[in-house]
């Protein structure tokens, strides 16, 4: 029966899978925010064009987007354990979550900052902004509601990733689901991990959502 | 007199994969400080990308953009965006920054010139004023109508206190009124602020209404330039005579209309009145003089450099002989005469 020493478990694991999520959320932006400006810039129709960093960015990107998750887990423990001393635990899960989420957070700001209207760019140049306060003042700034909407996809994606991580004792709801709901036939504890995990989806969304309505002064 | 802008044989070819596109071709011009400057063709004439070639924001494949007797081409990176702030531009589509509120866009230039935002702050809401744009200092673009966003662009291009304003098609989004009321301002920022203006436009209404000058692309190479009076008056080339003739959407729905039938076959002719030949009933004294009735097909005045002209397309009587004589009578009289047929036709 449910005792409270597995609601103090399942609390762990939402604080776990929080801190997974957000931690690897941040350092996703980390590397991905300068990857994703990058593309943008380097690219033909970018403010400094350059084709050659571009390719290779692009091609990094692809391959690292490519690699199945569960796999990437695996390929990077001996860094995992250069970091973080140990290879399971939620804390060791953070490394290959931001590794696998940079690339496509990269990718997502890349869309979002391609969004600005060249015209406004343009103008921005004609007043003798250099690239730096483009990037800056304008790229961001214009491209905020539609970056937030993607840190709000974002969240989701490496949540569900985190979960994931639970096959190799990743820590966090997930693990829990894997380790009791799966190996040990505890249905109960199962679902009620899912049925969490579905609901800090929904938390999240929503609020990512409302917030970037919020911003956006586009609208009335 | 060396010019607030000098261009000198300049060429641009845009490089594609299938093919080299020249937009421009051996272009020369002289705009002196303090000119409204007209640069005027059908769309995809080039004039787009000559007016990016006077800020650099297109670089120029040959030949030289002098501002200020110094040549765009030899100034570094940083010294090239020093010299733009000097050189401000309005756009078709205005360009403002959509995430920011009035006050914060027009503040934009001078914030990244380095002022602080205080400062900065009561710069602009001086330009509001000179827009008469205060009272929506808060107000986000996406709030404001076409000529109000304008209104916003023209106080941000004010703000560093620039020599030259480029006007790339700025009133081409705009209905007829607040088009009117745009050029009006840009009148009045010349007057007061001497600030040497060009406005691209592919409206002849825009040029007639305030430029001094003219300069006529068509297809890439510079067919015409001088005064706007001169060449309102005697259009020399095909594509002067066009533009002057569709100038604007009321004059292209008159003249495709049944009067271009009249016109089939017929010896029509322009003529434009200056200021004394309105003094003296020129047509009614021709008709007794000749004899012979005269049609007028389309009569009309124009604000040209801000003075009132007449305009009229006349068409003639068959008789060769006395078609010249008509011509020659009218010319006497210090009237601007054209033949439109050739082109009306097409």
């Amino acid at each position: 029966m449910w005792t409270s020493d597995l609601t103090m478990m399942m609390l762990e694991g939402i604080r776990d899978t929080l801190l997974m999520t957000l931690l690897s959320t941040l350092f996703g932006y980390v590397l991905g925010l300068p990857l994703g400006i990058a593309l943008t810039v380097t690219d033909q129709t970018g403010i400094k064009p350059n084709g050659v960093v571009y390719k290779v960015l692009d091609v990094i990107v692809n391959i690292a987007r490519s690699i199945p998750f569960l796999i990437l887990l695996i390929l990077v423990m001996p860094l995992t354990k250069a970091i973080v001393g140990k290879t399971t635990g939620s804390a060791a899960t953070i490394v290959p979550l931001t590794l696998a989420a940079a690339p496509f957070i990269g990718r997502m700001i890349e869309s979002s900052l391609k969004e600005v209207d060249h015209g406004v760019i343009e103008a921005a140049q004609s007043m003798g902004a250099g690239t730096f306060t483009i990037i800056w003042k304008v790229l961001l700034v214009e491209a905020r509601t539609s970056i937030l909407v993607g840190v709000t996809i974002a969240i989701g994606t490496i949540l569900g990733y985190s979960a994931m991580a639970g096959v190799v004792g990743g820590g966090g709801l997930g693990d829990i689901a894997m380790r009791y709901g799966y190996y040990r036939y505890e249905t109960l504890i199962m679902i009620v991990s899912v049925v969490l995990l579905v609901l800090l989806v929904q938390v999240f969304q929503t609020l990512g959502m409302r917030l970037a309505v919020k911003i956006d002064r586009r609208k009335r | 007199m060396a010019g607030m802008i000098e261009v000198h044989n300049l060429c641009k070819t845009f490089v594609t994969s299938e093919a080299n596109v020249e937009a421009l071709h051996d272009i020369s011009l002289s705009i002196q400080a303090g000119d409204i400057y007209g640069i005027i063709g059908m769309s995809g004439a080039g004039k787009s990308t000559l007016v990016r070639c006077l800020n650099f924001l297109e670089r120029p494949t040959s030949g030289t953009v002098e501002i200020e007797g110094s040549d765009l081409s030899t100034l570094t990176e940083a010294q090239l965006r020093e010299k733009r702030r000097e050189i401000a531009m309005i756009f078709q589509h205005f360009n403002l920054l959509m995430q920011k509120n009035v006050i914060d866009n027009i503040c934009f230039p001078l914030v990244i010139g380095g002022m602080k935002k205080k400062d900065a702050r009561e710069r602009a809401a001086e330009l509001l004023e000179i827009v008469g744009m205060t009272e929506k200092a808060k107000a986000y673009p996406s709030q404001l109508s076409g000529g109000q966003k304008q209104r916003v662009a023209i106080a941000r291009a004010l703000a560093a206190n620039p020599k030259i304003l480029l006007c790339d098609e700025a009133t081409s989004a705009l209905d007829p009124r607040t088009t009117q009321s745009i050029l009006q301002l840009l009148k009045e920022i010349n007057r007061q602020y001497g600030i040497t203006i060009v406005i691209i436009t592919h409206e002849m209404s825009v040029v007639r209404e305030i430029c001094s000058h003219v300069a006529i692309i068509g297809e890439g190479h510079l067919v015409e330039q001088g005064r706007v009076f001169d060449i309102f008056s005697h259009p020399k080339t095909a594509e002067a005579k066009e533009l002057i003739l569709k100038g604007s959407g009321t004059e292209r729905r008159t003249l495709e209309g049944h009067q271009k039938e009249l016109m089939k076959g017929k010896c029509c002719i322009r003529i434009v009145f200056s200021v004394n030949s309105s003094f003296e009933p020129v047509i009614a004294n021709m008709v007794l003089k000749f004899g012979q009735p005269i049609n007028i097909l389309k009569a009309d005045t124009k604000n040209v450099e801000g003075i009132a002209r007449g305009e009229m397309i006349l068409s003639l009587p068959d008789d060769r002989d006395m078609q010249e004589d008509m011509k020659a009578y009218l010319t006497e009289r210090g009237l601007a005469v054209e033949e439109v047929n050739g082109y009306v036709d097409e």
